[in-house]
């Protein structure tokens, strides 16, 4: 205040006010304690594992990195096959929703979607390893007898049906609600007199989705799906549950050895564990925290250039 | 009768098959319906083409039951229905997209199959919802009964039981940690909305948004790692599932309690400062009351969400067999790891350990569905009127 000192107001300090406020301040900053603390825990627990012996590593590894290389590689693979199959799925839900099913009708189907995403993991994995693995076990033996001349179909086709595609459909079907919300909202933020204006020169349905609305929600489908690959990476009981793990890295699809999950190897290990190999389980749940702290970081970041992709303003 | 095709030449050829509709037979063509399908020709063709698909699947199930040299191979081999709606599907994709290149051209007719793959994609993502509950409800049914809901798994090794056990520390665990969250979510929009400027109120933006990606089972060896530096390792505590339910909880409250707070107008709160009132008590008086049904709806819901949380308690909160009152001592059982534990090691007579993990299962989708609905509820009935 540059008032003259006269005219100065000074307003009470209300002892409330002050308490108030420093509450808010403290909270927020406790989530960023607790965000850091969390770093700082895994790492400090992850340290035993990083220097320790090779001898001392659950199974016979040379090194902590030899024995989270498979596991990383599994992560990122289950992950990267559940978004191809999750994204133009998501896609096409979310103009469903939004520009093609009756207005009356929109609501009511977006609500429905969003119940996929109320189902908890466990009870997903329940119905991958119950329902779907056995539903989609002869289909993969058609596959590999019709197209297991390439790599990635090729024999013996796995007797149960627990294999690594198995798990990206189940991932697909889990992370399918988070990206169709997304583009749902985005693609209904699209300018009115885009579409309009498209509509007006004679375009079809499809072109105006190809002419406004695709190119408008771009950046908005590309975070929403770095989001759902976000939870692709770190969802564990689904893959634990369903797949039939073993430490290897293999790109073939319907086979019965397949490269387990950091998530689910932890959580299969982790009540057995004790020693070491806690700390080696640990240190492989620190590989996974930076690599999803990433791929969310880079989602957030592509959203808050583009303000209006945040839903929140 | 003659049938206008427009400026469009169309690959005469390909439709040699279709015959124009009855529909244009008046004695003057109508320039404006000219060159289209009648109105619901895609919706005939659909039907027409699942009747085509499901006579042509019956026809080869029915010879493959009567012919007796296959008749062991496929032996319990029901009526393919999902092959047939593929195919029929399928067909219908096929057939409008030459039809309609054939009558009105090229655009029209990519429109018409991207619609037809649109609703596709809707309708497979509804298969697994369908699935999943029709199967959860019809598995989980046999064990839906009293004993599961009075019972514990204590001294149980066949059949019996239930899970008390698990329902009494899912409902412990998921109190503490909305204790723990909602105070820290709620103050945190407060700040956010109320009195967050610069860096701070930024950085603690972003990094909530981060926050939400947080893999769950990162969140329970977190809360392994805090607890065994204080106990040791090996520990295993209810209130350790707690701490990493809340770090799970606290993003979403502050969200959804942030967006609910900055819908508040700014009216209330000019209009309340006019009257001298102190911004904490406007605060507490007059914005939080005002939001208060949106604020308990996105609470409702991210209990919904972290009630199903199964790899942290797995983690943290470990699994037993028997009550456990206490948060801070020993082993907990929560609903979640109950489902997985039972489907996981089944001891003797594995067919009871299996119904009990639907059964959990079933209960644990019905808390959701329950909680979900309840949020609902509670933000049609109290959300104040719009009198914007």
């Amino acid at each position: 205040m540059s008032a003259p000192a006269e005219l100065q107001i000074r307003s009470t300090q209300r002892i409330g006010d002050r308490i108030f406020s420093r509450a808010t301040v403290f909270a927020g900053a406790t989530i960023l304690v607790i965000l850091a603390s969390v770093a700082v825990f895994l790492v400090a627990e992850s340290l035993p594992a990083l220097v320790a012996d090779p001898s001392e590593l659950p199974g016979t590894q040379t090194s902590f990195w030899s024995y989270a290389a498979p596991l990383a590689f599994g992560t990122v693979w289950a992950a990267i096959l559940a978004l191809l199959i999750a994204v133009p799925l998501s896609i096409g839900v979310a103009l469903f929703i939004s520009h093609y099913a009756p207005r009356k009708l929109a609501q009511s189907l977006g609500y429905v979607v969003d119940l996929l995403a109320a189902v908890p993991s466990v009870v997903y994995g329940l119905w991958g390893i119950g329902v779907l693995a056995p539903a989609l076990q002869p289909v993969y033996s058609v596959m590999v007898n019709a197209m297991g001349f390439i790599p990635l179909f090729a024999g013996p086709v796995s007797g149960t049906g627990r294999t690594i595609l198995t798990v990206a459909v189940v991932l697909a079907v889990m992370i399918l609600p988070i990206i169709t919300a997304l583009c749902r909202e985005i693609f209904l933020q699209t300018p009115k007199l885009h579409e309009e204006a498209a509509l007006a020169m004679g375009a079809t349905r499809w072109e105006v989705i190809k002419l406004a609305v695709l190119p408008f929600g771009r950046p908005g489908i590309i975070s929403a799906s770095m989001l759902g690959l976000g939870r692709a990476l770190g969802e564990t009981m689904a893959v634990a549950m369903v797949l039939s793990p073993s430490a290897i890295i293999s790109f073939a699809l319907l086979q019965s050895t397949n490269p387990t999950t950091i998530a689910a190897n932890i959580a299969l290990n982790f009540p057995e564990a004790h020693g070491i190999g806690v700390n080696a389980l640990i240190a492989s749940g620190l590989v996974l925290f930076v690599v999803t702290l990433v791929v969310n970081m880079i989602a957030r970041l592509i959203i808050n250039r583009r303000k209006a992709f945040s839903g929140a303003n | 009768m003659q049938l206008v095709t427009g400026t469009q030449p169309g690959p005469a050829t390909d439709g040699s098959e279709i015959t124009p509709e009855p529909s244009t037979n008046s004695p003057m063509a109508n320039s404006l319906t000219a060159g289209m399908l009648p109105r619901h020709t895609s919706l005939w063709i659909l039907l027409a083409s699942w009747v085509v698909s499901a006579a042509t699947f019956l026809i080869l199930y029915l010879a493959e039951q009567s012919a007796p040299g296959t008749a062991a191979g496929s032996e319990g081999e029901s009526f393919n229905y999902i092959g047939a709606l593929v195919v029929g599907t399928a067909l219908y994709l096929v057939v409008i997209y030459l039809l309609s290149r054939a009558v009105e051209g090229q655009r029209k007719a990519v429109d018409r199959l991207v619609t037809g793959l649109v609703a596709v994609a809707f309708g497979l993502a509804l298969i697994p919802l369908i699935s999943l509950i029709s199967t959860t409800v019809a598995f989980g049914a046999t064990r839906f009964d009293l004993t599961f809901f009075t019972n514990s798994m204590r001294n149980i090794v066949g059949s019996g039981g239930g899970g008390l056990h698990a329902i009494l520390g899912t409902t412990l665990v998921t109190v503490a940690a909305s204790i723990i969250s909602v105070p820290i979510g709620l103050l945190t929009a407060i700040y956010l909305v109320e009195y967050g400027r610069g860096h701070l109120a930024r950085g603690i933006t972003f990094f909530v948004d981060v926050m939400t990606g947080i893999p769950s089972i990162v969140a329970g060896l977190f809360a392994y790692a805090l607890l065994a530096i204080f106990f040791g390792p090996g520990i295993r505590l209810g209130i350790g599932g707690a701490i990493a339910l809340s770090l799970l909880m606290i993003p979403t409250v502050v969200r959804s309690s942030e967006e609910m707070l900055k819908l508040v107008p700014n009216d209330l709160r000019e209009a309340a400062f006019a009257l001298g009132v102190p911004k904490w008590l406007t605060v507490l008086k007059v914005v939080l009351p005002t939001s208060s049904a949106g604020i308990i709806t996105g609470i409702t819901l991210a209990i919904a969400r972290v009630i199903g949380e199964t790899a942290p308690l797995l983690i943290i909160a470990g699994f037993t067999q028997s009550m456990n009152y206490n948060l801070f001592d020993g082993r907990m059982m929560t609903l979640p790891v109950f489902v997985y534990n039972s489907y996981v090691s089944q001891g003797t007579d594995a067919q009871a350990y299996v119904d009990r993990a639907w059964t959990g299962a079933l209960t644990l989708i019905l808390i959701v569905m329950v909680l979900n609905l309840a949020a609902r509820i509670i933000s049609r009935i109290f959300s104040p009127k719009p009198g914007r």
